[in-house]
């Protein structure tokens, strides 16, 4: 291997990661990314979040890494005009310093934390003139089912959302844990059998977006992903009306049906009526006792 | 006859246990083969009795640690492999394309990944140099109970084959490396693979507690005279946080773990969905575990990194008491932020924000300590041998991980990045960062103490770096991909959402890790086939500061002829400054701990009980537990567990005349 | 090795083997700890099943109470006369104290046993799955002390007072102690709070 100079070996070394970081930044410039770029208030309250956070963070990257570059370079074993000192060891100076810094970044980030932690809260009510809409969702193995209870529709694996519209998003599971995600409005939240939580979102454009599940829940899991459409008033009429003329009726012996393992459902499947109460059946089945099991 | 046969087997049925996929059968033949390549060349070598007396049945703490690391290096591998077959699967498996495996396989294999990443390759690791170099450090002969030392190592290794075996008879659990349930019950994961999830983790668990325990008393009970606390390594100072967590979590996931069992086995409704159980109780239960074990992990790593950093710094180590304490804040405060993994369960405003503020208060203890280190190095005499490289890796990637960490701490944050690649690559930072590169560099910084050669520095320090480059190409696509929205654990997705590239940079950078491991075990190789050219073994290749460096390389059974009385910090580097000599040693007669194969026994039958639970051989889970308490029994009530090492055997061994 | 360096060295083993039992016990309570929470958490979930206030017989587990204190009390006394080295009562008071737990142990059994016969077994409910595990794994405590119990008598009449064996009845009797300690804890917190309407 022939020897490489030292200084060449580092000027490598910084064009590499300065070829790498430029790479990386046009990409994310060509390719939004969806926590970066939301779509809706929820979600840039939350990026807002994210900036405010690196920028604190970077009160301590910065030093540490320069520090980091400019110890290292001039203590080198090499270096014999640097200082030695052997047994210099303490300094309640730069200890106050490196104690007292952070501190009060992480105080500062305590405060935006609570504040946000309430403020950002999913059961939290979206402050709007218009009055929210409420969809009950239910993650089944391995398909997601969106029901309307005051517009009576439901669909399989599509939810249609109003543009400009709160919507209150009530989550249950008829199998196992699962976290429900749409990653352009804003965060998830956890879907679990016997239990109700409740997330509220908004989208302030139209647009089609990508839903995900974002907790393991079996074989058909990768093939559990959803479509959101957010749509304008017209264009969301119009959608209950197709919903409301499909053939298929979501009565109880239908949701049995659905609630069957399937995987890579299609996505447009609509109910044009849905058993009263459905969802809260759905949740409460989980209250009595499992005599089933019993006898395993 | 059919009774009977279900009776003896339960319900294993051979010829469907056995891997179909082509992948797997693959492994798996390729796993058995190895074993009979092994047990061949011990064969013809005719090395049974030598592995039997110096490796099967020591109880010798130094012998142990070796056994350890070279249990976690083989297993580091294997997770490799899995995080290779991972990273293919993703890159490929877009649109109408499936990727290599089958969904199960690719459950699977990240599930084991998880596992056997943490449980036998980190701990395997920390475990291997704590025996090997606690008490070495601290001035003593052995670790307090060597016996129950050695029976640490089997339940490891125990819990080790079954997930291994599971591989090969059975398939392992497709529910992740935690298993929450619903999804881990019964109902919904109805075969075997959750059962040996649970059960080799039961086995190493125990291993891991008692080593805990251990540990713990060899620090408070065996310091060697003059060593207050206040003068002990760094290095004894983070196993001790480390362990105390060690004591305090581990029962947590015994207990979990067996709830989980009886749920699965007997029917009982501890988590399940319906009949009065909970999900959510194990949640928080196996996090309240979860998260100090990644302390626990991680603290020994900071050890190392003090003491690497002070001897290649030719410096004290900064700020002593500042870094204790800062090891006592991570300690206890890393058992008040567990809720930090389920933010978006739904625990409310209030909880969410009190977790993520003390999860956030973590961070300053461990930004003090890198503080400390730098200045270690400041006005020191810096030398970068590969040690220093994996420290400077460290503090680059760490810190970056670090902020991750810190913005997922943020509640509101954490619901857009939770459970996404992003997660995954911030966690992967510390982890790989921080205990990996610390575990790398404590093992080529003690190397030579341990086996009496030093490894090639050259490939090492090549071996570091593809660590580095491959750690950061393989990782930082994936905080982009979870911002864009991409959860973990897809085996597909479809092609419109443009992540491919991103994956397939990911999997170049897994290729160059693996170069990076391929340097590593080139590194040892050529190290051992050159090592005569080395000379004399140096007692102290690296100028050290602590005691271990004042023994031979490698050691006497016994550590020390005559214990050393210590009167200040960095002990043997005092000594070295004022040329302090020892006064002509008065040999005494030594006391060594027994070999015992009860340990091995103890190990072993246990492993058969947990492989008996899992298949429902109830008559295995009874003849294998009450084996093993026999054997704890019968050795225990052996009043004869030490012999005595002469003082003229000694004073040959100190001459050099004779080998020990 | 002369004498003074085998006194050391069997104090040395004593106070290690003292401290790492303690630290050892310390774990023991971290694990009824995880226990305890999950029953406190799972307290509620009786799945239309049975209570604790239909379910639990403040008697019979005053009796049982009764029965372990007083186990307690005789391994005290066990102690005692080990450090006064008279054999034949150590043995005695062991033996009372081997009686007296297993009586502690047949009630138990019995209590769960007819649980179990009534259809409130540890099957019926989290409620229930909780208690059982609770309460039984104290009782599986209580086994292995009893079988070491066995084995310390066996060893006390082929030995006599040897340094090891007088080592681990004092370890054997602080295990008894805590498992007594433990069974307050149960007492209190799954009976007298089990029996109050929730």
């Amino acid at each position: 291997m022939p020897h490489i100079k030292t200084s060449y070996k580092f000027a490598i070394l910084i064009a590499s990661i300065i070829a790498a970081i430029a790479l990386a930044a046009w990409y994310i410039s060509s390719h939004p990314l969806a926590v970066l770029a939301p779509m809706g208030q929820i979600g840039e309250a939350q990026r807002n979040l994210i900036i405010v956070g690196a920028l604190l963070s970077i009160i301590v990257v910065v030093p540490v890494f320069v520090m980091t570059i400019v110890i290292a370079y001039r203590y080198r074993e090499s270096n014999g005009r640097a200082a030695y000192q052997p047994t210099w060891d303490h300094s309640p100076l730069f200890e106050t310093i490196w104690w007292g810094i952070p501190c009060a970044i992480i105080l500062a980030l305590s405060i935006i934390t609570w504040q946000s932690s309430h403020t950002l809260d999913p059961s939290r009510a979206i402050a709007s003139n218009e009055s929210p809409l409420a969809i009950q969702v239910v993650s089944l193995d391995w398909k997601w089912l969106f029901i309307y209870p005051a517009q009576h529709v439901a669909s399989v694996n599509e939810v249609a959302l109003p543009v400009g519209r709160p919507v209150t998003f009530s989550l249950t599971s008829d199998s196992v844990m699962n976290s429900f995600w749409i990653p352009q409005l804003g965060g998830q939240l956890y879907a679990m059998p016997g239990m109700s939580t409740t997330l509220h979102l908004i989208a302030d454009q139209s647009g089609t977006y990508f839903g995900s599940p974002a907790n393991i829940t079996g074989k058909g899991f990768s093939g559990m992903d959803f479509t959101a459409k957010a749509l304008d008033a017209s264009d969301f009429s119009q959608w209950l009306a197709t919903a409301g003329r499909s053939p298929h009726k979501l009565d109880l012996s239908a949701y049995t049906a659905l609630a069957k393992p399937s995987q890579d459902n299609p996505t447009t499947y609509y109910y044009s009526s849905v058993e009263d109460g459905l969802y809260n059946l759905i949740v409460m089945k989980y209250m009595l006792p499992d005599i089933s099991r019993v006898t395993q | 006859m059919n009774n009977f046969m279900q009776m003896i087997f339960g319900r294993l049925q051979l010829t469907e246990a056995f891997p179909r996929e082509p992948v797997t059968a693959f492994a798996a033949v390729g796993m058995i083969m190895t074993g009979f390549l092994v047990i061949g060349a011990l064969t013809y070598f005719k090395k049974w009795r030598w592995l039997w007396k110096e490796w099967l049945t020591t109880t010798n703490h130094k012998r142990i640690g070796v056994m350890y690391l070279a249990v976690a290096g083989i297993m580091l591998v294997r997770g490799l492999a899995d995080a290779l077959m991972m990273r293919t699967q993703q890159a490929t498996s877009v649109g109408s394309a499936h990727g290599i495996v089958s969904t199960d396989t690719f459950q699977q294999v990240f599930s084991a990944h998880g596992t056997i990443m943490i449980f036998f390759v980190a701990m395997g690791f920390m475990f291997g140099l704590i025996n090997l170099i606690l008490p070495l450090q601290i001035g003593s002969r052995d670790v307090a109970f060597p016996f129950m030392n050695a029976t640490s190592f089997w339940l490891f290794t125990g819990g080790m084959i079954l997930v291994n075996v599971s591989l090969m008879l059975g398939g392992f659990s497709s529910a992740g490396w935690l298993a929450y349930p619903p999804l881990s019950e019964s109902q919904y994961s109805p075969g075997v693979g959750v059962d040996y999830w649970i059960w080799s983790l039961q086995i190493a668990g125990i291993g891991s507690l008692l080593s805990g325990v251990n540990f713990l008393v060899t620090i408070l009970k065996m310091r060697c005279p003059g060593m207050t606390l206040m003068k002990m390594p760094m290095f004894v100072w983070s196993v001790f946080g480390a362990m105390t967590l060690v004591v305090f979590a581990f029962p947590i996931l015994t207990a979990t773990l067996a709830m989980l069992a009886l749920d699965r086995t007997f029917g009982t409704h501890f988590f399940t969905s319906g009949g009065g159980g909970n999900a959510m109780m194990y949640v928080n239960l196996i996090w309240a575990w979860g998260h100090p074990e990644v302390y626990i992990l991680v603290l020994p790593a900071f050890g190392v990194f003090s003491e690497v950093v002070a001897t290649f710094s030719r410096k004290r180590l900064f700020g002593y008491t500042s870094m204790v304490v800062a090891i006592w804040l991570i300690v206890l405060l890393s058992f008040t932020v567990w809720l930090h993994h389920f933010f978006t369960m739904g625990a409310g405003a209030d909880v969410n924000a009190v977790f993520g503020i003390a999860t956030m208060l973590i961070s300053i203890p461990t930004g003090v300590k890198i503080f400390n280190w730098l200045f270690t190095m400041y006005r020191g005499r810096i030398r970068f041998t590969s040690p220093m490289i994996w420290f400077l890796g460290f503090v680059f990637l760490f810190t970056l991980g670090g902020v991750a960490g810190v913005l997922m701490a943020v509640p509101a944050i954490d619901f857009q990045v939770h459970n996404s690649l992003f997660l995954v690559a911030h966690f992967h930072t510390m982890i790989i960062s921080g205990v990996l590169f610390g575990y790398f560099a404590g093992l080529t910084y003690w190397f030579p103490k341990v086996f009496g050669f030093r490894l090639s520095e050259k490939i090492g320090r090549y071996a570091a770096w593809c660590w580095i480059v491959g750690f950061v190409v393989a990782f930082t696509p994936l905080y982009i991909l979870g911002l864009m929205g991409a959860t973990r654990r897809l085996d597909h997705y479809s092609a419109s959402l443009g992540w491919q590239p991103l994956f397939i940079v990911a999997g170049i950078g897994v290729g160059i890790i693996c170069v990076g491991v391929g340097l590593q075990v080139l590194q040892l190789l050529v190290s051992i086939i050159l090592r005569a050219r080395q000379g004399k073994p140096l007692n102290d290749p690296w100028d050290g500061r602590t005691l271990e460096w004042a023994t031979t390389s490698p050691p006497p059974v016994y550590n020390f002829a005559i214990i050393p009385t210590v009167t200040s910090r960095d002990e043997f580097w005092e000594q070295k400054q004022t040329k302090r000599r020892p006064a002509k040693p008065m040999y005494q007669p030594i006391m060594l701990p027994k070999n015992t194969p009860a340990g091995l026994l103890i190990g072993m039958l246990a492993m058969a009980a947990a492989f008996g639970f899992v298949w429902h051989m109830w008559w295995l889970v009874v003849i294998g537990a009450l084996s093993a308490i026999i054997v704890l029994i019968a050795q225990s009530a052996r009043d004869e567990q030490e012999t005595e090492l002469s003082v003229e055997t000694i004073a040959r061994i100190e001459a050099g005349e004779k080998y020990a | 090795m002369n004498n003074e360096a085998l006194i050391l060295h069997e104090q040395t083993v004593h106070t290690k083997t003292n401290f790492g039992f303690w630290l050892y016990v310390m774990t023991d309570c971290i694990l009824f700890a995880s226990l305890f929470a999950t029953y406190a958490a799972l307290r509620g979930n009786t799945a239309d099943g049975p209570s604790g206030q239909t379910l639990f017989d403040l008697p019979y587990v005053l009796a049982e109470t009764l029965v372990l204190l007083t186990s307690s009390f005789t391994c005290g006394l066990a102690i005692l006369a080990t450090n006064r080295q008279h054999k034949t009562q150590a043995i005695s008071w062991f033996a009372v104290t081997m009686v007296l737990g297993l009586s502690f142990l047949a009630l138990e059994v019995n209590e769960f046993a007819h649980l179990a016969q009534i259809g409130a077994g540890w099957q019926r409910s989290g409620f229930l799955s909780a208690y059982f595990t609770l309460v039984g794994t104290h009782g599986l405590h209580i086994v292995v002390g009893l079988v070491w119990m066995t084995i310390m008598l066996y060893q006390l009449l082929q030995r006599g007072f040897t340094a090891g064996v007088r080592r681990r009845l004092s370890l054997l009797s602080i295990f008894w102690h805590f498992l007594d300690v433990i069974w307050i804890f149960i007492f209190s917190i799954v009976y007298l709070l089990g029996v109050l309407p929730s």
